[in-house]
């Protein structure tokens, strides 16, 4: 039962990490173009997506 | 950028000059600010399709003065480009140097609802939480002790209640609108579902009772918001696809004000009195007289004319046609909530209500199924009340039947099939609005066809000619070269072939209305009207109406014809359609004799000179003696029939308002996408059957063993999975029965090919 206070935060907390690095990936422009960067890895170039400014932040 | 733009004479340079301000005017007008000085402008270019595309785009654009980034989008096939200067940087020019068309894309107008993101984060929370309570249930499915069933239920309605919060308001709004207005729809059931399983289980925690049903509520969910993220992908997809088409109305014009100078305003602020210039290759703005100049009119996309008309000065011109040859002097005679295409705007809201609103086959479902379930469960709540007397019992069973009718498959049924469905009509390069518009096509029983620009591609085409010698077809394609007159562009396009030395002219120009005249050394060619062309001589064959004479010195040289060229299997899926029992005619503006001719040639019934409210009657007619027609229409003029219609397409050539205002629209050339859609259409139409009837199986075996308290919480979660996993795998069906028989092509081939279509002539 005592393995219980740090196994099952442990596996909740690592199940958190992955929701919150997708939010993450999501909301800084990482799903706008899955075909561009498909073709990005291959060019040299500086790569950051432009993020569209979202009205209510604007 | 005079590098690669064409030479089109000394004349024509001025006016050459005043049609890139306001281009580039319209750049401007379409880019927005995004602080600190900084533009953003969006362009869509359909010609963009590889790694290499993106680095040359990227590496031309970044290089031009003034812009700070560029960054191509693939998946969109946009540029966003960021740029800091006083006027527009000449992109479209720049991209065209490199071999790419550009248009601009109107990123402000967008209605950026973020709904698609909103559903995705909604549906990565839901898949967080069932798959972790899912995991805690295992182990209590698997004989946990019951301090530890009851720690884990506690945990699991901790992940449960935000899950629940977050991901279910998507389904939990919508059923009280629908409720609040008197109505059920089939997120009534699911809500009702879903919370009182929660209720339920967190009942039964509180009390260490051994069975709780948090998996299934989170679940259900999660399955549930799969199936509404793809439907809303799909239709995403589709408006993206369309809005990224060129736009063919007028964004703006170039207004010469009193004291001489001209300033570029947005068709809004025209106001009738204004002088507008306008150049070749324009379309007007809104309704106006010629003032001065001389010019040829396509009206085409407007009232279904397919041949060029001359406009001189006191000609009336209505909004939304094209100005060919020569710059005009116009004076708008309205405003532009007065012009034609506002009219065509008010027809089609009338047209809008007039129309009954069509109830989605989900909907008609839920009001059926909703009733019943509710009412099976307050009967299995009375029948264990009377047989135990138990009221805790009776309500854990009553509860029990909620769940285990909660309609995920039922709900998955139609969205599935039709994303399937969606996805095969993509790959062929028709987009469909909405879901809705798939199960109306399926019901159609008659086909209306426009004539210019639908049944016709509305380009002109030259025909004929074998009679004229090589030397010249030759001279002819050199001269056409030099102007934008459909009949020349033809021409140019006709004879591309014919691998000639290049000719070399000293001087060319351009003769508004009539024709074009080149001069080499002392010869003097003439391409255009056989009187203007032949100045006095007699040509040694009549001329027809719609034939362009090439002369030498004034002597006969070569004649040419031209006609609308047919869509390509215009036949063939005439008769289809008429094979599958539908029955197909013909509705168009244009003269009688041009719209007979094509009838009889594809041998179906016609009404010709039509007008725009004379289409919208005629459907109106054909709807209130009970058929369903599809409209398949492309002008201005069609735009309020294809709202009325009972389904309605349109090719992605159609007129901005046409393509909004059609439930599909095709990319391709081929008319082969009206029968095709309607096959995909009536195949989702059998597979939903299909499915409903799958998940009124699953209910007929899952009710009664839920009515006598035989439901646990794993034979819940077991059921519920396996009904929505059916109805999935045959949904699939549909993409694969498709994929068998024949090999359709990419999408990207399409949304580039389409540009041989009208986005050149903007």
């Amino acid at each position: 039962m005592t393995d219980f206070f740090y196994l099952v935060p442990l596996a909740l907390g690592l199940g958190l990490a992955g929701l919150a690095a997708f939010m993450w990936s999501l909301k800084s422009g990482q799903y706008d173009d899955l075909d561009g960067a498909a073709e990005r890895i291959l060019l040299d170039d500086s790569d950051k997506p432009i993020v569209p400014p979202r009205p209510d932040r604007a | 950028m005079s590098g690669c733009a064409p030479s089109v004479g000394l004349a024509a340079a001025a006016a050459e000059a005043d049609r890139q301000r306001s281009a580039q005017a319209e750049l401007l007008l379409a880019s927005r600010e995004v602080g600190n000085g900084l533009h953003q402008t969006d362009l869509s270019v359909p010609g963009i399709h590889c790694g290499a595309c993106m680095k040359k785009i990227e590496g031309a654009i970044g290089a031009m003065a003034g812009v700070e980034r560029a960054r191509v989008n693939l998946s969109t096939r946009r540029v966003t480009i960021h740029w800091r200067a006083d006027a527009a940087p000449p992109f479209v020019e720049a991209l065209h140097c490199i071999g790419f068309d550009a248009h601009p894309y109107d990123a402000a107008a967008e209605t950026e609802d973020g709904t698609l993101a909103g559903l995705i984060r909604a549906l990565a929370v839901a898949g967080f939480a069932a798959g972790n309570i899912m995991l805690l249930s295992v182990s209590i499915w698997s004989g946990a002790d019951a301090e530890t069933r009851v720690l884990f239920h506690w945990i699991s309605a901790a992940i449960a209640l935000p899950a629940l919060v977050y991901s279910g308001r998507v389904f939990f709004r919508s059923a009280w609108q629908s409720l609040r207005h008197g109505r059920t729809n089939m997120d009534v059931p699911i809500s009702v579902g879903v919370l009182l399983a929660f209720g339920l289980s967190v009942y039964e925690t509180i009390h260490h009772g051994p069975h709780a049903y948090f998996d299934a509520a989170t679940t259900l969910l999660f399955f549930l918001l799969i199936g509404r993220t793809l439907d809303h992908l799909m239709r995403e997809r589709a408006r993206v696809a369309v809005k990224s088409l060129a736009r063919l109305a007028a964004r703006g014009a170039l207004v010469q004000r009193p004291d001489g100078s001209s300033v570029y305003l947005p068709v809004r602020e025209i106001a009738p009195g204004m002088t507008i210039l306008l150049a070749a290759g324009e379309r007007v703005p809104v309704d106006a007289r010629v003032l001065r100049g001389q010019s040829e009119i396509d009206r085409s996309l407007v009232s279904g004319e397919s041949l060029p008309q001359p406009a001189g000065s006191g000609c009336v011109l209505q909004a939304g046609t094209l100005n060919l040859t020569g710059p005009l002097t116009i004076v708008a005679t309205v405003a532009a909530d007065d012009s034609f295409l506002a009219e065509m705007m008010r027809m089609m809201e009338a047209a809008e209500s007039g129309r009954s609103a069509y109830r989605r086959m989900a909907d008609r479902a839920a009001r059926m199924y909703a009733p019943v379930v509710h009412l099976t469960a307050l009967l299995t709540f009375a029948g264990w009340m009377i047989a135990t007397g138990d009221v805790h019992r009776a309500i854990t069973v009553a509860i029990a039947v909620l769940i285990i009718t909660c309609p995920c498959a039922l709900a998955l049924a139609v969205p599935m099939v039709q994303v399937v469905a969606a996805r095969r009509l993509f790959e062929q390069g028709t987009m469909v609005k909405d879901g809705g518009a798939l199960e109306r096509l399926a019901e159609i029983d008659s086909v209306i066809f426009d004539k210019t620009g639908t049944l016709t591609l509305g380009q002109s085409h030259l025909v004929g000619g074998d009679d004229a010698s090589r030397d010249g077809i030759a001279i002819a394609r050199a001269v056409a070269s030099h102007s934008r007159h459909p009949y020349s562009r033809a021409l140019a396009a006709a004879c591309r072939t014919d691998a000639a030395a290049p000719i070399v002219f000293d001087r060319v120009s351009e003769h508004p209305g009539s024709g074009v005249e080149a001069v080499a050394g002392t010869t003097t060619y003439r391409l255009g009207r056989a009187e203007w062309a032949l100045s006095g001589s007699t040509s040694p064959q009549s001329a027809g109406a719609a034939s362009v004479v090439l002369s030498k010195n004034g002597g006969y040289l070569a004649a040419f014809d031209f006609e609308d060229r047919l869509r390509p299997d215009a036949r063939n899926a005439v008769e289809t359609l008429a094979g599958s029992g539908l029955s197909v005619e013909l509705l168009s503006g244009d003269r009688e004799e041009p719209v007979r001719a094509l009838a009889t040639t594809l041998g179906i019934p016609h009404l010709a000179r039509v007008s725009p409210g004379g289409k919208v009657a005629h459907i109106r007619a054909m709807t209130d003696a009970g058929r369903k027609p599809l409209m398949v229409g492309d002008g201005l003029n069609d735009a309020p029939a294809l709202t009325a219609a009972y389904a309605s397409m349109a090719p992605a050539s159609a007129a901005d308002v046409g393509r909004n205002a059609a439930d599909l629209v095709f990319l391709r050339e081929s008319l082969m996408a009206v029968p095709q859609a309607i096959a995909v259409a009536r195949r989702a139409a059998r597979l939903v059957r299909q499915n409903f009837a799958l998940a009124i199986g699953y209910n007929v075996i899952a009710v009664p063993i839920a009515v006598f308290g035989y439901v646990t919480p794993l034979i819940a979660a077991l059921a519920m999975s396996l009904s929505s996993l059916l109805v999935v795998a045959n949904a699939l069906r549909l993409g694969g029965m498709d994929r068998r028989r024949q090999n359709g092509g990419s999408p990207e081939g399409s949304i580039a090919a389409l540009y041989g279509a009208r986005g050149v002539a903007r």
